[in-house]
């Protein structure tokens, strides 16, 4: 079995807060990732759900360096990148790339397309300077963007065609590992459903391994081999997609999967909805022991005063509830 | 009677690039305590359908070219300002997708949740105190009365939805518009706010308008659907009718390109093309240039919405003649 091409170990990233405009002192600490271990698989698409705050986005930006790690371990391709400097990181983002989910505010307005996706080849200086137009014309297909709209400005295109666009200046270095965060939100359902088989056959033919990251179940259950759920920067549940959305065993992924509305008439009228009370935590003030215990119809006294591991159940997957077996 | 008849409604924007033509000539109406859904992606009209029913479109740019929305009587788009002031935030009101861009940020919740009574019921200000309190904990706000002098940035995005929604139901409107309310709430809030909806319209009988892109919404809480496409109507039914046999090209499709109903891993089914300029239509029917089914005629024919089964209209020429 090869090596994982992305290996977390009990990643943290903590923000400090300051508060005072003259006189700044500290006013506690946003933990955004709170220790989060997984692995992603060679060819591999993992989807990562989680609604607003829970850490996904810092998650995304913390394994490619955006922002630093306060503390774990990083090992992309093979090499830590936990104490890495500026030099190391350019050539770890070589391999790996993202694309963000704002096609409006991720794409540089002055810039062409052909400039936005000749960039990263010269600045990594990929290949001789005589080759570039080839290439973003080749991207451009492979997207499936007509090559002669290479000199047009991000506002003239529509906002599926833009993700297209980011979608390639990602794959611009031949990337192994692509993190996509929130690709198709911003995108109506029609236009949602191109990106996604774009993804879906991209990662087929160029045998690419995809972080996935949503907020929509059903788009992660589409396109993901493995789901990982996170709430409040820790992981809750970590299976197979079909295993984690259709049987969950985790109660905030139960909640999560029972929220979603289905097209389905007479399976709405019929389902027994779990509605959690409460709004989703804030990271500046995280609950003591299991984050999830205020709004869980499950939790007992003792779910208030430790923080359960993520174990291993007997069908395989991962869940982070001390209670897993009895209910 | 209905509660509520529009008829053949086209409100155009003039602008330096030609004039926008956002909606298109729909006709529809809502019954008494019934929930009509208006699905359709961005562009398709009907968000602008509903300012215009409330009066809320900029004129100019735009206009209401043509049309009636008969309320209690009243025909809403032609009425005096003074009439139909009245009539809003008191018996029609609406709620709206972002929160705290429709909230003023200045003032308190107290104050933005009193104003309608002051205004329309002339209640005194600690009455209209009293009534807000209590709207604020039937619409699931825990300590009420510690949190409503707070300003709305101090609130949660799903709580200062339910600050919307109680400042839109404090006057018991017979008709609520509720535009997108939860495209932009985490999917564990929406789930919240949609059975709020449904509970106080079971307790106060109002009638709803939602207007949404989630098909899935549309199916946990509407009676009717009405499917609108470059701003007009194509196809409108009964929930189930629309849902189980849809009977336009263009509600198809959208169906097919939703993730849940594929088998996994399947290539989704995606529409071609893209959404038409709404400045620059194509004579007959506005979805003929993406449908798979067009014929020559479907490209000259503007079609209309008929009723092609009881109580399911579609405005596909081929389906009102028995082809598809």
């Amino acid at each position: 079995m090869p090596d994982p091409i992305l290996e977390l170990k009990n990643l943290q990233t903590h923000f400090p807060v300051r508060r005072g405009f003259v006189v700044r002192h500290g006013a506690g600490t946003v933990k955004a990732v709170d220790g989060v271990s997984l692995a992603v698989q060679r060819g591999e698409v993992l989807g990562l759900v989680g609604e607003s705050g829970c850490g996904k986005s810092t998650l995304a930006r913390t394994i490619l360096g955006l922002v630093p790690a306060t503390a774990g371990v990083v090992v992309l391709e093979g090499r830590n990148l936990t104490a890495a400097g500026p030099a190391a990181w350019r050539e770890a983002r070589r391999g790996a790339q993202m694309v963000f989910q704002d096609p409006y505010a991720s794409l540089n307005p002055r810039m062409t397309v052909f400039a936005a996706l000749a960039e990263p080849m010269l600045v990594h200086r990929v290949c001789a300077r005589a080759e570039v137009p080839g290439r973003v014309a080749g991207l451009m297909e492979l997207v499936g963007l007509a090559p002669r709209f290479a000199n047009k400005y991000p506002h003239e295109f529509s906002g599926g065609q833009r993700q297209r666009i980011a979608v390639a200046r990602a794959l611009a270095l031949q990337p192994r590992l692509v993190l996509a965060d929130e690709p198709v939100s911003a995108l109506d359902v029609s236009v949602q459903a191109q990106i996604l088989n774009l993804l879906a056959r991209l990662v087929r033919e160029m045998h690419l391994s995809l972080l996935f990251i949503a907020h929509d179940l059903s788009v992660v259950k589409h396109i993901s081999d493995r789901v990982a759920v996170m709430y409040l920067g820790k992981i809750v549940e970590l299976g197979r997609a079909v295993d984690v959305i259709e049987r969950p065993r985790h109660p905030y992924t139960r909640a999560l999967v029972s929220a979603i509305p289905t097209p389905d008439p007479d399976a709405e009228r019929a389902r027994q909805r779990i509605v959690l009370p409460g709004d989703p935590p804030s990271p500046l003030h995280p609950p003591a022991g299991c984050a999830f215990h205020p709004r869980c119809p499950f939790a007992q006294d003792k779910c208030r005063h430790s923080v359960p591991p993520l174990t291993a159940l007997a069908d395989g997957r991962e869940a982070a509830c001390v209670r897993i077996e009895e209910i | 009677m209905p509660l509520l008849a529009v008829n053949d409604l086209r409100t155009y924007f003039h602008t330096r690039s030609g004039v926008h033509r956002a909606v298109d000539g729909i006709s529809f109406a809502v019954e008494q305590g019934e929930t009509v859904g208006i699905v359709g992606e961005s562009g398709s009209g009907k968000s602008v359908a509903c300012y215009s029913i409330m009066g809320l479109v900029p004129q100019p740019p735009g206009r209401i070219e043509s049309g009636s929305a008969i309320f209690g009587g009243i025909d809403l788009l032609r009425c005096p300002a003074a009439v139909a002031r009245s009539l809003r935030g008191k018996r029609i009101a609406m709620i709206f997708q972002d929160p705290m861009t429709s909230l003023n940020p200045y003032l308190r919740v107290s104050e933005q949740l009193i104003e309608p009574l002051l205004i329309h019921e002339n209640a005194s200000r600690a009455a209209a105190r009293r009534r807000a309190l209590a709207m604020l904990e039937a619409v699931g706000l825990n300590d009420a009365a510690a949190r409503i002098d707070h300003y709305p940035h101090e609130f949660s995005g799903g709580m200062r939805q339910r600050v919307m929604i109680a400042m839109a139901l404090i006057t018991r409107p017979e008709l609520l518009i509720a535009d997108e309310p939860t495209t932009a709430l985490d999917v564990t809030v929406q789930a919240q706010i949609l059975e709020l909806i449904r509970r106080l319209q079971r307790e106060t009988g109002m009638a709803v308008i939602f207007i949404t892109h989630d098909l899935g919404v549309v199916a946990g809480l509407c009676d009717r659907v009405l499917v609108m496409y470059a701003g007009r109507l194509v196809e409108s039914g009964d929930l189930r009718a629309v849902f189980q046999q849809p009977r336009h090209p263009y509600t198809q499709a959208l169906q097919r390109s939703i993730p849940s109903l594929q088998a996994k891993g399947a290539e989704l089914f995606t529409i071609p093309g893209l959404p038409p300029d709404l400045s620059r239509l194509p004579p007959g029917c506005a979805f003929a240039p993406r449908c798979v089914a067009a014929t020559a005629r479907c490209r000259a024919e503007d079609p209309a919405l008929r009723e092609i089964a009881p109580r399911h209209a579609s405005a596909c020429l081929r389906v009102q003649a028995g082809e598809i």
